[in-house]
């Protein structure tokens, strides 16, 4: 596409259709995500976004369509699948446990453990390992939390989106789509996020990002698409001077 | 302050038994005593055990109303065994896994027959195992007789200390290292925490929740050995109210109705406060009816402790939010 070295697209999405009863929520809705690139999503209420990032990262199937990783027809028919296929997706009611520490909170689900002959459920934890790598996470993304140790509920808004982000992070190896992250955030916390953001990014990562700020898209994104009652209407380089037609084809204001 | 104030609430089971304990022995001459202390552990060992099952379905959001119905059911098949049989071993196998094997029709009926809540089934459940324990047992009444090791297993002591509290020192180390290290326990926790977040990090939750009720049931039919073993009889009436005794003693000892809080050595604490006030009541001919008054209290106040400490979170939150901006 736009891109100044023409590489492969890490994430494909091809032809994709959705149909809840007689509603169409996706028509005909191609995009591609690259490497080090945030893709901003951009939409209405009712637009798709949602539908669409649930189809990516393996809560929905597609009724029709594909969906390509590093060029490869990928099936993801469940989020274990997806995040097999190295898509991380920050959901926006974060899914975090607040009953345990950030550290248990990245790994849940995912614990490092042995022996590897047994059952998942029936293996020792090695929570050493798991402690280390979600320090070393933490660091890297500068995230700043009052314990390491206290279970997630004694954590801000912000706090609480930053290590849902991070557990992201410490998985992602492809794609990490992010839904609405600084909806609920005061001025200084979503800027937290959005730095936190550019770090996914400049780690190498597609970033698909949802988000109805449209001072955000022109900050952080690469490119955007813009979905319309289940249709892409258009796709384009976010700035200051294309933010009104942003608008206008986000609300369908244009001729 | 919030934070001691938070501090202050999870040791505050522990805190109350101790100074429940310093004054009633101040006030009662007889509590101290290493025979009272023995009966209270004695009359403690099978609230205790059945209520560490019912933590580990509580952890969970749920709660298990079969627990006394189920022990009855355990003893009866494990007296009507031991009538055929004279293996202390065969019988308490018996007894353990008729109680797995009604936690496991819990936990299956409740999972994969969709129902709303664990109340639900085990409610029916309280009701068949009854009725059943009632129909199996001969003259359908207590039936005399245990296997002599049983009988010392529930019934003698070691170096003044019931056998039968060895037994529940070593469900609780057991229950309380699974929990801790390995995975199963933190998906416990997980689901218990936050079912919708642990089925999309793909967590087997349907399979985490089945287990808790096959645990419940476990530990049922272990409380099934100790009681059969300290009357050395099986009877279908044994642990009536059991599950209100065990679910008291859970939310006494400081774990969360709302799940995912607290751990197994809370459902040990409340379940020897319930022993401790009753004990203290009895040696001071308090009649039982201000007993179960003093229970019915406490468990409020075990509960607004409850309410308190998510007040309490919610504030934290508020000032780490105030802090960042």
């Amino acid at each position: 596409m736009s891109t100044d070295l023409e590489p492969a697209p890490v994430l494909s999405v091809n032809g994709a259709h959705k149909r809840f009863g007689a509603v169409y929520a996706l028509q005909e809705v191609s995009l591609d995500a690259y490497r080090g690139e945030v893709l901003a999503l951009l939409g209405d209420n009712g637009a798709g976004k949602s539908t669409l990032v649930k189809c990516i990262s393996g809560i929905h199937a597609l009724d029709d369509g594909e969906v390509l990783i590093d060029g490869a027809h990928v099936a993801l028919h469940s989020a274990a699948a997806a995040r097999q296929a190295g898509i991380e997706t920050v959901y926006q009611d974060l899914a975090l446990f607040d009953n345990l520490t950030p550290a248990q909170n990245f790994f849940c689900g995912r614990e490092i453990s042995f022996p590897n002959w047994l059952p998942r459920g029936m293996r020792i934890l090695n929570s050493r390992a798991m402690e280390r790598e979600a320090e070393e996470v933490i660091e890297r993304l500068r995230v700043r939390l009052p314990r390491k140790d206290a279970p997630v509920a004694l954590m801000s808004g912000g706090q609480r989106q930053a290590i849902a982000v991070a557990r992201a992070a410490v998985f992602a190896r492809k794609v990490v789509i992010l839904d609405e992250p600084t909806a609920a955030l005061g001025l200084k916390e979503s800027r937290k996020v959005l730095d936190l953001i550019q770090q996914l990014k400049s780690e190498g990562n597609a970033v698909i990002l949802i988000t109805h700020n449209m001072e955000h898209v022109i900050e952080l994104a690469d490119r955007a698409v813009v979905l319309r009652q289940g249709r892409k209407v258009g796709e384009l380089k976010p700035n200051r001077d294309n933010q009104q037609h942003m608008v206008a084809m986000i609300v369908g204001a244009e001729g | 302050m919030l934070s001691v104030g938070l501090r202050l609430l999870s040791v505050g089971p522990i805190l109350i038994l101790f100074i429940l304990i310093v004054v009633i022995s101040l006030l009662t001459p007889n509590f101290l005593k290493p025979i009272n202390i023995g009966n209270i552990l004695a009359q403690t060992a099978v609230i205790a055990i059945v209520a560490v099952g019912q933590h580990i379905v509580i952890l969970t959001r749920g709660i298990d109303l079969s627990v006394g119905a189920n022990l009855a059911l355990a003893t009866v098949v494990g007296g009507l065994l031991y009538r055929v049989v004279d293996s202390a071993t065969l019988v308490i196998v018996a007894m353990v896994l008729s109680g797995a094997l009604v936690g496991a029709v819990n936990g299956i009926v409740y999972v994969f027959g969709r129902l709303p809540h664990a109340f639900i089934i085990t409610l029916a459940t309280l009701s068949i195992c009854r009725g059943l324990a009632l129909e199996l047992s001969i003259g359908h009444t207590t039936m005399r007789g245990m296997p002599e090791a049983i009988s010392v297993l529930g019934g003698s002591s070691t170096f003044g200390i019931p056998n039968s509290f060895f037994v529940v020192f070593g469900v609780v180390v057991v229950v309380v290292l699974v929990a801790r290290f390995f995975v199963w326990g933190r998906w416990l926790y997980a689901v218990g925490g936050k079912p919708e977040a642990a089925v999309q990090m793909g967590i087997p939750i349907n399979w985490v929740l089945v287990s808790a009720y096959v645990i419940s049931g476990l530990c049922a039919g272990i409380g099934a050995v100790v009681l059969a073993g300290r009357t050395g009889a099986s009877s279908p009436l044994y642990g009536t109210l059991l599950e209100l005794d065990t679910i008291a003693a859970v939310i006494i000892g400081g774990a969360s109705f709302l799940g995912g809080r607290g751990h197994v050595g809370h459902a040990l604490v409340g379940a020897l406060m319930i022993g401790v006030i009753r004990n203290a009541l009895n040696l001071n001919n308090v009649n039982v009816f201000f007993q179960m008054i003093a229970i019915g209290l406490i468990i409020v106040l075990a509960v607004e402790a409850d309410v308190l400490r998510n007040h309490l979170e919610k504030r934290v939150r508020v000032q780490q939010a105030a802090r960042a901006q």
